[in-house]
């Protein structure tokens, strides 16, 4: 579930308000995204892919929270961590371009090994 | 209805309701036909929906007829011969024409050695974000986070519609001639990957005015994930290794095939490690194809190709099923006038049949039907020349909308939903299906179509969430309705009573209403040559 929206690093462009399909973030009175509905969030990791400022984070568990620090988080190279790998971002190379998906049945294992 | 209309009001000739692939192709479509298109979304275009998120494949044949030929036969007989070859046909050459442009507007496809592109694979976010730009450009009016309740119609049909904006909660109204729905299936909030908005939204507002529903036994669909996370791709789960609690191997190297997961699962907890990709090119590479199958290991802190990790099954209801808005004509035509239906909120029985559309049909499915359904609501509302703001339309919504007027108790919707939930979810109940088990989770089922007429909850994602919570207890009672009344095994379908395929019934299942739901036969498609049973309807 979204975990974190950091408000050292938001730029405040309310991306995550307007992106997240299932309306977790509610636009914060300072100007700095509140996560509003966290039992919403489906765990989909769309949002970070949009946040600009690699702001956000979503933990992997489904079902519980996990309240993690942000220091940690960025000393895991974390934050923004799934913006990078799908390559969003400038001078990055997308995912799309270096899909190797349509290669992978090459390497299929045995089944009988 | 909602009667509380006090928002903004809008003209077009084609309203598109859903952002998905199928809502983004339709309004693409419609607005290639010089049609002013509306498209409201419940989210976001280019982040909602089962495609946005991950990935997905394509069926992507070359124009051979000899390979096109035998991929349709083979497509054919999977289908339990309920699909039909021709729109196997119609949509390999659709998704062909379609994925170009797609390559045309910047998606990177890759080549292979021979540099023939292989456009078999589309990374969602990529994907989306590029088919929002496509609808933008082509002048489509987008209304994000603007999720529609209900159908407006008059005696000739279909004449816009009437919803929400989450952001604000104003209400808005938009007449159009012509409505694509394109809502997706029906997950029942079971958090697999981006399926939580799809909620049945769009079969309950096709109910309500009257379209039949098509396919709904064809439900029987889960996918994998860890158990913890909601990452549902099965893929590559072919590199594993499967374990039970004790670290009994289960399985070495295969894929989920039949019915192994279901079963194991239903025994006790089933662990996987990926050690079947067993060299560091091997690795890379599946990272490159899935990266959103690694992001909850990774986070978890476990190295899935050496660390064994639990595995869960997430249903995946009509989105991975077959079923959906019954479509009467070549152009996703439904029987109202004016009202279309495309992606996973159509049936996509006529390629697919009785077998799950998994990724590839479906995605190719959305793009052919969204493109020819915007394309004919194009044409019906521009031939209609007026304007629909002149049609004395009324509001077609009934369940899950009161305000409570004649019904004091307020909906807990959050009870309603478990409740539905413990209906659909289990294994025991909707994957070994038995007609004694169908039935009694069909009583209770209906049991519970009442509450959705209590008072909606005040807030904005209160009403919201009524009105799928309506959708989701109508779509279920659909589905178990129809599974009965399929007295055999087909395709996905199964029913522990009667374990093989009858061929007097290879027909297609109609359902249809809500308080009183009916089922029959599709008198419309036959392939056995059988005549049609006579109209039975069931009651609550």
């Amino acid at each position: 579930m979204i975990e974190l929206v950091s408000r050292q690093r938001c730029v405040q462009c309310d991306m995550c308000v307007k992106v997240c399909p299932t309306n977790v973030f509610d636009s914060g009175p300072d100007g700095i995204p509140v996560i509003a509905r966290q039992e919403d969030c489906q765990t989909c990791y769309i949002c970070e892919a949009y946040c600009p400022a690699d702001a956000l984070y979503v933990a992997p568990y489904a079902d519980r929270t996990e309240n993690p620090e942000e220091r940690a988080l960025v000393e895991k190279g974390l934050l923004g961590s799934w913006r990078r790998t799908l390559g969003w971002g400038p001078g990055r190379t997308r995912l799309a371009a270096i899909d190797t998906t349509p290669f992978i049945d090459r390497i299929l294992p045995r089944a009988d090994l | 209805m909602m009667g509380r209309h006090d928002g903004s009001r809008m003209d077009a000739d084609v309203l598109v309701i859903g952002g998905g692939p199928a809502g983004a192709w339709a309004a693409w479509s419609a607005a290639s036909q010089g049609a002013k298109v509306v498209l409201a979304e419940k989210g976001y275009l280019g982040s909602s929906g089962a495609t946005a998120p991950g990935g997905t494949n394509l069926l992507y044949l070359p124009p051979d007829a000899g390979i096109r030929e035998a991929a349709v036969r083979k497509r054919y007989r999977e289908s339990g011969y309920l699909a039909e070859p021709d729109w196997i046909h119609r949509v390999l050459d659709q998704v062909y024409i379609n994925l170009q442009l797609v390559e045309s507007w910047g998606y990177p496809f890759r080549r292979d050695e021979n540099g023939t592109p292989m456009r078999d694979h589309l990374q969602g976010p990529e994907y989306m974000r590029l088919m929002r730009r496509a609808v933008v450009k082509a002048g489509v009016k987008i209304l994000d986070q603007s999720p529609a309740l209900e159908l407006l119609v008059d005696d000739h049909g279909v004449g816009g519609a009437r919803g929400l904006c989450r952001l604000d909660g104003s209400e808005w109204e938009i007449r159009a001639n012509a409505v694509v729905i394109a809502t997706g299936g029906c997950a029942f909030l079971s958090k697999g990957l981006g399926c939580n908005v799809l909620t049945g939204d769009g079969y309950l507002m096709a109910a309500e005015v009257g379209v039949e529903l098509s396919g709904m036994e064809f439900s029987r669909q889960y996918a994998p994930s860890a158990a913890f996370g909601t990452v549902t791709r099965g893929r590559l789960l072919n590199w594993a290794t499967y374990t039970s609690e004790d670290g009994t191997v289960l399985q070495a190297g295969g894929a989920r095939a039949g019915d192994f997961l279901p079963l194991m699962l239903s025994q006790g907890p089933v662990y996987a490690v990926l050690d079947k990709a067993d060299t560091e090119e091997k690795r890379n590479m599946l990272r490159r194809s899935h990266a959103i199958f690694f992001l909850p290991y990774d986070r978890a802190g476990i190295d899935p190709f050496t660390q064994r990790f639990p595995l869960t099954l997430r249903y995946e209801g009509t989105v991975r099923g077959t079923g959906g808005i019954r479509i009467v004509g070549d152009d996703c035509s439904t029987t109202v006038g004016g009202l279309y239906a495309a992606g996973d909120a159509a049936t996509r029985e006529r390629v697919t049949g009785a077998k799950s559309g998994g990724g590839a049909f479906n995605a190719s499915w959305a793009i052919c039907s969204g493109t020819w359904a915007g394309r004919a609501a194009a044409r019906y509302a521009l031939a209609l020349g007026g304007k629909a703001g002149t049609r004395a339309l009324r509001s077609a919504g009934r369940s899950g909308l009161a305000a409570g007027a004649d019904s004091p108790a307020e909906m807990d919707t959050a009870s309603l939903v478990e409740a539905i939930q413990r209906e659909v979810f289990p294994l025991s109940i909707n994957y070994f299906r038995s007609e004694a088990g169908l039935r009694q989770s069909l009583e209770r089922l209906n049991g519970l179509w009442p509450h959705v007429h209590a008072k909606v909850p005040e807030t904005v994602q209160g009403r919201v969430r009524a009105r799928e919570t309506a959708a989701m207890a109508a779509t279920a009672r659909w589905m178990y309705t129809a599974a009965l009344a399929r007295r055999e095994t087909r395709g996905m379908h199964t029913l522990a009573e009667y374990p093989e395929t009858d061929p007097a019934q290879t027909h297609r299942l109609l359902v249809w209403g809500l308080d009183r739901i009916g089922v029959r036969p599709d008198p419309f498609f036959d392939s056995s040559g059988e005549r049609p049973a006579e109209r039975q309807v069931t009651g609550t």
